[in-house]
Order: structure tokens, then C-alpha cells, then sequence
């Protein structure tokens, strides 16, 4: 029996978006000077999300037919065919548990050093958008909280970033907002279109549009590349990607890890739940541009992180490289790359995210991220050094570890589509290696100079926001397969609705899943 | 098309007096404030304004009785059909009297703090409003002319109601002189269609026009330019802009927060039941042009203003920006369009009144610090005028959740209904400049810190603006979350064409 919202005593997923909503109002009607009752009210409605969203995870049903769970459908703006439509399956699922785990950690592992209150209002705003961009299933009410965790990131970074924070805010902003005004106009006329083609009311549902949306072959095309602007600065692609490491490094260490760790998710999700469910063809035609730019982002991110003198735009770099093996499988148009993609997206999520966090703790007890300053850290610091070892190796894709699982399937699935780009984003596997290890040398290894010798050990509050995340990238590299078999329907329907509206056949891929799944 | 709706036969009402009450109280309240000042000695504090809220209020209340005739009666032409009672004039009349509303209540305290309280500004705000709802629900060519004067005349005297300031003095005249000049083609042009048509009233011209196909145009066409002329400056249309950077940053804010609600509201409502009703059947003809002048209006007034540092300056250019926009509803020549373009004016009054309202009040005694820089810190400082002018601001941008993103979803919709795809893109990318000129505010009041400088006043909140600006930012939210009633609002404010006698 497919769980709906009406099966459950509340509406869960509205629930989970209001949630983290109420609990930024409720910080901003607190007085500022209470810093302990901000902290405590903004830590406990982002715990209560989070716990909601595992609840989620445990009531999503792994083998369901239903397209999506949990819907919930209201009416919104009537005049306009705009509804209240959220939903969600297994393409989704984990990125709102990421979410919801994320956040709680990002309060509690990050602090702001000043003005506490606007920070956490911030947050909580900032968590609920993205809930809502995850959960949306209809076209409007996604670009609404696409376009507005703009503002809350905008000011995060702005207010509480490093010495560049105001030229990175408005590089962000203005930069993604330019995407996203192509999208708004790529989604009025789809829903226009779609009009036009049935001859019924105007509407803005996205599985309305996509099931029975016949678009000529050049508009949907016209429509796809509208979409796919917008996507492409957010993931960020190559060559759209230039406000990322500005953003990144400025950014306080929670914008940095919900930036890396979820916002950018939002453009390779846009591409699977957007460009490939409403326009197959086009995206069929499109893939071998944005496969390309996905390898060319691979290789370009790695040999930019290779450059790096500053520990945390390395690690932003890293992201651009990583993403793109996201669009690699997500172009790749094979279950397995697509699935791998998905999975890839939470495992950088966490790999990263954990990272910036580490980077996050050595620069607030150095007040440098130069890694010509660091050094030998591992002396003075070992359980820092032995957090961050296990997250880079997650991050290079070391098997056992939750990085490999999802390059892996991505590899395996793309290169039956892709040969050759596969085997140019293999390189970038290797060189991922190269960037990571050398960083780790420089900043962990040898004897810590004057400066670095005096350097403090993890503290119990940083170590038990890192424990979470290092146990999900172990029990995910050890054993995928409840991620997986989550992920896998919705993506094989994905794929089927694909091979429907198209001639494109998904070719077989020799047995991928056995060998994912250790 | 229009008039094929229409009866066949249609009865001229006569006068019409009871639903003429909004503009009789507005007039009569106004004289008898006018008189009032005059005779009465000493008032108690903010009495001008107050019984100007009042004398709103009241039109405000038969504004409303009005539209429950026109919902259930439907259009009439009232005093011999030289104005028309429709949705659209209801809905005008609406954005009107709120921005003279809200305007009096920022007047209220920036006239004392300068020394200037007097019943006149009042009286004559009052009195441009009139003028106002005339020109927006004139059915005849002579009456729109009659409104834009009485609007217009009017402004140029409170643009120079600063009678200390030099550029006060500077803008009033500068208006004066290219507004009378733009009148005068507005002028030309109706004579011109009147040779053309025989008749300036806009149901006989609309009836003859679809009656009768004109072998020899020219006339016509010549008259339609220039008309459009007269109200592409009035709505501050590239390139008829240039008065609107002087006189906004002249002006006394208030009164500029007044021109750039009411007045705009007003010519763009001409424009619409000029051109995309009357002259519907030459829409062809007119559409490219406004094609093009959106277009212009909307990259160079967004990228002007990019390069300000006066906020006034800023508002200003941003505000030409805005006339781009509602103009790609315009030129969309469909009902969705005009819808979307009232939904914008609306939304837009009451933002563009809440943004002069934080100006005025950060302007402070000499309404002098309107430097970018001025703006410093106050997110500290005054961290909820700061919020305040935040959310204005960012509604201006477009963002989500604000009445100004339905505005510009709206007016892209139509577009895109329309299939003016570049327009739609070139609004956006237009959007997307100007976001950059509303985030320099912000990060001038958020992400700077304050300067040293700490001398003179602070920045004082007082009863009256306050409960403006919170008006405004509710309406602005309101109308961005559930904006059910103010789309329907719009939706059921499109013009109709009434028949001529």
C-alpha cells in the first residue's frame, strides 16, 4: 500500500518544511541578547526536521510502484495553476534526510563568532527552502524556493564570511539569479505550451506537464537548454562555475559545508527531476554537450584544486571535479550511471561536507587556511588528522568507503554510453588522489613548525559533529544497498520514461550491481 | 474583440452622480481642508494629514461600493460618457488613493521636520490625485488631457514644495517645462486622431475604427505617436526618461514616492485604455513600437542605475527599469497582459512608496543623506527599518514570496503567452542588473560597517511613517504568499470600452 499523506495522522512533508520555517520565527522573536535560547530553539526545530525527515527514510517504501510518496497537493494560487504539490521519491529521499542531518550538525559544529540571532534565522530559512526545492513536484512552487535560499546563502555568506565576503555574496547572487531568469521564462512557456497542446486550465504540475506534454522537437529544446542554464550555473558546470570557489571560500564554514553538501544539489537535481522528466528528447539530444562539460569540469576542477595555495578553495575545487562526474552519470542515461549519480550527490554531500567542516575548525584555530602556513598538524592534532584522512579517502573514492560506491556505478554505467569520456574522467579519479594526498601531506605531515606545534586538539563538540557524518561515509561504502535499492526504482523509471518519450534505449550494463554492491 | 460583447444598445446614464462619490469626496474634502487651513487657528499636530487619510479613507469606502455596482450593473459611462465606471477605473482608483494615503502619512512628519507644515501640500496632493483617477478613467481623449493636466499641474507644485532647497525648486521647473512640452504632443495627437476619426471619445473611436478600415492612415498613425509620446514620459519611458533621475532626486521624497506610484499608475492607465483599447485594432501598428521602447527602457534604466550612488538617483532609474516591465505588458496586447501589467502597478505603488518612505526618513532634517554610503550600518542601528527596506527592496528584485516576483511572473507570463520570447528574456536579464542595484543598498546597510561618523540626529521612526511603511511591506508579502485576491483583483480590472453618446 502506497503511503500518501492522507494515511499518515499528519501531513509529514509540509510538516517538515514549516518546521525549520516557525523555528526561524520563532529566533527572530526571541531578544538577541538570549544567545543560549537562540542556540537552543534553533537547535531544537532543526533536530525535530531532521528527525521528521529520518522518519521519513523509515516510512518510504523501497519498492513501490507510485511514481512519487507522501504526495500532498492544495491548491495555491488558483488564477494562476499554481499548487501546494510536494512529493517525493527515491531521487529525492536522501538529499532530504542529507538535509535534514546536515543542518543540525552545521548549528552545533559552526559558530557564527558574532550576531548569533540573524545567523540562525538565516539557517532555518535557508533549510527550509532547500526541503521545500527537494519536494516540490510543481514547477512554480520550485522555482520559488530555488530562488529564495538565494537570500538567506546571500546573507550568510556576506555577513558572517571571510575578508572578500561581500564580492563573493554578490558574485553568488547575481550569477544564479541570472540562471535562474532564463529558467522562470523556460517554465512559462512550458506550462504554457502545455496548455496550448491539451486545451485544459493552466498548470504548473510537474507530473501533469511531463505525462502529457507533447513539446515539438525544437521548442522542447529551446525549453530544455532554459532549464539547463539555470541548472548549469547552480551545479556549477564548466564554464559557469567561476562564483563557486569565491563563494565557497568566503563563506563561514555551515554556508560552506550547506552550500558544497546540498545547495549545489540542487542544479544536478534540477537536471533529473526538470530537464530529463520534462524533456527526454531534448536531453537525449543535449547529452553529449553537457556529458562533455561534466568531464572537462572533472578535469578542470582537479587540476585547479591541484593549484591551490588555500586549503579550503582546494577543497572547493574539489566539488567542481565531483559534480561533474554527477553530470557524467547523470548524461550517461544508463540506470546505473544515473544511479550512481544520485548516490554521488549524498556522498559528496557528506565527504564534503565533512571536510569543510575540518577545514572550518583549523582555520578558526589558525586564522589561516594557506597551506604553505600549516603544518605537521598531525603531531599536536591526531584525531583531527584521523577524521580528515577518512574523509579525503571517502572524497578520492577508496573503496570502502562511500565515495567509491557512487564513481564507481558512475564509471561502470557511463562507459557503455560514453567510452571515452569515462575513460578521460577515470584520469580525473587519479588526479583527485594527487590534489588530496598532496594537500594532506603539506598541511598533516612532518615536524609543526613554532606556529603549528601549540596547535589544539579536536574538541568532544567538533569530534560528535563529525562522527555522524564519518559513520554514514563507512556504513555507506561498506553497505549501499538500503541506499541503493531506494534510489534504483525511481531512477530505472526515470530511464523507462525516458525510453518511452524517445527512440533511445538504454543499453544493458553487464553486471554493474553485483560488483557496486560489496 | 471587445465591442462585439457589447449591447446593442447603449443607454447614456446621465450623470451618475452616486458613483462619481470617490472623486466628488476627494474634490470636496480637499476644498474644505483647503478652507479649514484657512480659517482655523491653531490644529493639533499632524491634523492635515490626518483628515487627509480620512478624505481617502472615505473615497476609498465609495471606490469599493463602485466596484460591487460595476461587478453586478457592469460598465457604465458616466457624465455623458465622458469618464467610464469599469473594473479598470475602480482598480486605478484603488492604487490611487492608497499612494495618496500612504503619501500623507510620510508627509506628515517630514513637512514639520522641515518646517514646512501647511495645508497646502495636502490640499493639492489631494487635488493631483483627482486629477489622477480622472485621466485613468477617462473615456474621452479632451478628459485624459483634462486628468494629465490636473495631475501633472499639480506636481510640479509639490515638486517645489521644498521652498528652502535648491533642487527642489530645480526639479519642479525642469518638470514643468518637458512635462507642458510632452502635453502639448499629448495635444497635438488628439487632434490629430480626431481629424482622423471624427470624434475623441474613445467608444465612438474604437466602434469607427472597427467599423471602418482607413485607406489613408497616416493621420492616424501620426496621432497615435504622438499621444504615446505624451504618456511615454509621463510613465518615464526611455527616451522620454530624462526628467525622472532630476525631479525624483528634487523633489521632496515624499512627493516623490507620491509621483512614482500615483502618477504612474495613472498615465499607464491611459496608455492601456488608449492603446490597447481603443486603438486595439491598430495594435499591429503600435506594438513594435512599445516593443522597442520596453526594451530600451528596461536595459537602460536598469543599467544606469547600476552606476549611481545617490539612492534617490537609484530609485529613480530602478523605477524607469519598472516602467519597462509593465510596459512588456502592455505590449503583450492581450487581456493577460493588462492584467499583468495592473497587477504590477499595484504591487509596484505600494513598493515604490514603502522605498521613498525608508529614503524619506534616512534623508533625515534637509532630506540631504541620500548617499549609498548614508546607509551604512543601519542594519545595526535601526535593524528594523533595515528589514523593512530589505524586503521592499528585494521584492523590487524579484524575489520570491513578494508581491514584486508575481508582478514580473505575471508580466513574463503574458509575454510568454503572447510568444514575445526575446522580451521576456530581455526583462529578465534587465531584472537581474537591477538586483544588483538593490543588493548595493543592502550591502551597504547589512555588510558594511558603519562608519565613524556619528554626528547630528539618529534616524527617528515617527507614528505615522511607521504605520506607512508597515502597510506597505504587508501588502507586499501578502500579495507575494496568497495572492488569490489581488490577482483575481486585477483579472476583473480589465478595461471595457464603453459606447460613446
Amino acid at each position: 500500500m502506497l503511503e500518501t499523506e492522507a494515511s499518515l495522522p499528519f501531513p509529514l512533508l509540509t510538516s517538515i518544511i514549516l518546521l525549520p520555517a516557525i523555528g526561524a520565527v520563532v529566533v527572530g522573536l526571541l531578544p538577541r541578547w538570549r544567545t543560549d535560547l537562540l542556540r537552543i530553539a534553533a537547535l531544537v526545530s532543526a533536530v525535530a526536521t531532521g528527525a521528521l525527515t529520518v522518519y521519513l527514510l523509515t516510512q518510504f517504501e523501497a519498492g513501490a510502484d507510485a511514481e512519487f510518496q507522501f504526495v500532498s497537493r492544495h491548491e495555491w494560487i488558483e488564477a494562476l495553476g499554481v499548487s501546494w504539490h510536494l512529493g517525493v521519491d527515491g531521487i529525492s529521499l536522501f538529499l532530504i534526510v542529507l538535509t535534514g542531518i546536515l543542518f543540525p550538525l552545521a548549528l552545533v559544529g559552526a559558530d557564527p563568532h558574532h550576531d548569533v540571532k540573524p545567523y540562525l534565522c538565516w539557517l532555518l530559512i535557508l533549510e527550509a527552502g532547500l526541503l521545500g526545492a527537494f519536494m516540490a513536484l510543481d514547477l512554480f512552487l520550485f522555482f520559488v524556493f530555488f530562488e529564495i535560499v538565494l537570500v538567506p546563502m546571500y546573507f550568510l555568506i556576506g555577513g558572517w564570511g571571510y575578508d572578500n565576503r561581500v564580492y563573493a555574496a554578490l558574485k553568488f547572487f547575481l550569477y544564479t539569479m541570472l540562471g535562474s531568469a532564463f529558467m522562470l521564462v523556460g517554465i512559462l512557456a512550458t506550462a504554457v505550451l502545455h496548455q496550448r497542446a491539451t486545451g485544459g486550465d493552466l498548470t504548473f504540475d510537474l507530473v501533469e506537464i511531463a505525462n502529457n506534454a507533447d513539446f515539438a522537437t525544437n521548442t522542447a529544446r529551446w525549453l530544455f537548454a532554459s532549464f539547463a542554464v539555470a541548472f548549469a550555473v547552480k551545479v556549477p558546470l564548466f564554464p559557469v562555475h567561476t562564483w563557486l570557489p569565491d563563494a565557497h571560500t568566503q563563506a563561514p564554514t555551515a554556508g560552506s559545508v550547506i552550500l558544497a553538501a546540498i545547495m549545489l544539489k540542487l542544479g544536478t537535481y534540477g537536471f533529473l527531476r526538470f530537464g530529463l522528466y520534462l524533456f527526454p528528447e531534448a536531453a537525449v539530444w543535449f547529452a553529449p554537450a553537457l556529458v562533455t562539460l561534466g568531464v572537462i569540469g572533472i578535469l578542470w576542477g582537479a587540476v585547479c584544486a591541484t593549484m591551490q595555495r588555500d586549503l579550503k578553495r582546494l577543497v572547493a575545487y574539489s566539488s567542481v571535479a565531483h559534480l561533474g562526474f554527477i553530470v557524467l552519470g547523470t548524461f550517461a542515461l544508463t540506470t546505473e550511471a544515473v544511479s550512481g549519480g544520485v548516490a554521488q550527490m549524498i556522498n559528496h554531500g557528506i565527504t564534503t561536507g565533512a571536510l569543510f567542516f575540518l577545514v572550518g575548525f583549523i582555520s578558526d584555530r589558525r586564522h589561516t587556511r594557506q597551506i604553505s602556513e600549516l603544518k605537521g598538524l598531525q603531531k599536536p592534532a591526531p584525531i583531527l588528522a584521523a577524521f580528515f584522512t577518512v574523509a579525503m579517502f571517502a572524497s578520492i573514492g577508496v573503496p570502502g568507503l562511500n565515495g567509491f560506491v557512487g564513481e564507481f556505478l558512475v564509471l561502470i554505467g557511463s562507459f557503455v554510453t560514453r567510452r571515452w569520456w569515462t575513460v578521460v574522467a577515470a584520469v580525473g579519479v587519479i588526479l583527485a588522489a594527487l590534489y588530496l594526498l598532496w594537500a594532506y601531506q603539506r598541511v598533516f605531515h612532518g615536524e609543526p613548525d613554532e606556529a603549528n606545534a601549540s596547535f589544539p586538539e579536536m574538541r568532544l563538540r567538533e569530534g560528535l559533529v563529525m562522527l555522524p557524518l564519518v559513520g554514514l561515509m563507512v556504513f555507506l561504502g561498506v553497505y549501499p544497498k538500503p541506499m541503493l535499492e531506494r534510489i534504483e526504482p525511481a531512477v530505472d523509471r526515470l530511464i523507462a520514461h525516458v525510453e518511452q518519450h524517445t527512440d533511445y534505449v538504454a543499453p544493458e550494463v553487464p553486471s554493474g550491481r553485483e560488483e557496486a554492491q560489496p | 474583440m471587445i465591442l462585439a460583447q457589447l449591447p446593442e444598445t447603449f443607454e447614456s446614464h446621465g450623470v451618475q452622480w452616486s458613483s462619481l462619490l470617490p472623486l466628488l469626496i476627494l474634490v470636496g474634502g480637499g476644498m474644505t481642508l483647503l478652507v479649514v487651513g484657512a480659517v482655523a487657528g491653531r490644529l493639533p499636530r499632524g491634523f492635515y494629514a490626518a483628515a487627509t487619510v480620512v478624505i481617502g479613507l472615505a473615497a476609498f469606502v465609495f471606490a469599493w461600493v463602485d466596484w460591487h455596482r460595476v461587478n453586478t450593473d457592469g460598465a457604465m459611462p458616466l457624465v455623458g460618457s465622458a469618464l467610464s465606471l469599469d473594473g479598470f477605473s475602480v482598480f486605478f482608483m484603488v492604487v490611487i488613493i492608497s499612494s495618496l494615503v500612504l503619501a500623507a502619512l510620510l508627509a506628515d512628519d517630514y513637512l514639520r521636520r522641515e518646517r514646512l507644515d501647511g495645508v497646502e501640500p495636502y490640499v493639492v496632493m489631494i487635488l493631483s490625485a483627482v486629477g489622477a483617477i480622472v485621466l485613468a478613467s477617462a473615456n474621452d481623449l479632451v478628459v485624459v488631457f483634462l486628468g494629465l493636466e490636473t495631475l501633472s499641474i499639480a506636481l510640479y507644485v509639490l515638486a517645489a514644495v521644498h521652498r528652502r532647497r535648491l533642487e527642489s525648486q530645480e526639479a519642479s521647473l525642469k518638470y514643468f517645462l518637458l512635462g507642458s512640452f510632452s502635453s502639448a504632443f499629448f495635444l497635438y495627437g488628439v487632434a490629430l486622431v480626431y481629424g482622423a476619426t471624427g470624434s475623441t471619445n474613445m467608444g465612438s473611436v474604437g466602434r469607427f475604427l472597427a467599423d471602418n478600415v482607413l485607406l489613408e492612415n497616416g493621420l492616424l498613425l501620426a496621432g497615435l505617436a504622438l499621444m504615446f509620446v505624451g504618456l511615454a514620459f509621463k510613465v518615464s519611458a526611455v527616451h522620454f526618461h530624462t526628467w525622472t533621475p532630476d525631479v525624483y532626486q528634487g523633489a521632496p521624497t515624499p512627493i516623490t514616492a507620491f509621483m512614482a506610484s500615483a502618477s504612474k499608475a495613472a498615465a499607464f492607465a491611459a496608455l492601456l485604455r488608449i492603446f490597447y483599447l481603443t486603438f486595439q485594432t491598430y495594435s499591429v501598428d503600435w506594438r513594435p513600437i512599445v516593443w522597442v521602447v520596453a526594451v530600451l527602457t528596461l536595459i537602460i534604466g536598469s543599467i544606469t542605475a547600476v552606476v549611481q550612488t545617490d539612492v534617490k538617483r537609484m530609485m529613480a532609474y530602478s523605477s524607469i527599469s519598472h516602467a519597462g516591465f509593465i510596459l512588456v505588458g502592455v505590449e503583450a496586447a492581450t487581456d493577460r497582459g493588462t492584467a499583468a501589467a495592473l497587477f504590477y502597478v499595484l504591487a509596484y505603488s505600494f513598493m515604490v512608496i514603502g522605498s521613498f518612505g525608508v529614503i524619506t526618513l534616512v534623508g533625515r532634517t534637509g532630506d540631504s543623506r541620500h548617499d549609498v554610503d548614508d546607509y551604512r550600518g543601519l542594519g545595526r542601528s535601526r535593524p528594523v527599518l533595515a528589514l523593512t527596506f530589505t524586503v521592499l527592496l528585494l521584492a523590487q528584485a524579484g524575489v520570491p514570496l513578494t508581491s514584486g516576483f508575481l508582478a514580473k511572473f505575471e508580466v513574463i507570463g503574458a509575454a510568454v503567452d503572447a510568444e514575445s520570447y526575446a522580451i521576456a528574456i530581455i526583462a529578465m536579464v534587465a531584472s537581474v542588473i537591477s538586483a544588483f542595484v538593490y543588493l548595493r543598498i543592502v550591502v551597504s546597510m547589512y555588510l558594511v560597517d558603519a562608519s565613524a561618523e556619528t554626528d547630528g540626529e539618529g534616524v527617528r521612526i515617527p507614528a505615522g511613517a511607521g504605520l506607512a511603511l508597515l502597510v506597505t511591506v504587508a501588502f507586499t508579502l501578502f500579495a507575494g504568499i496568497l495572492p488569490n485576491l489581488v490577482v483575481d483583483f486585477a483579472r476583473d480590472a480589465v478595461p471595457v470600452l464603453v459606447a460613446g453618446p
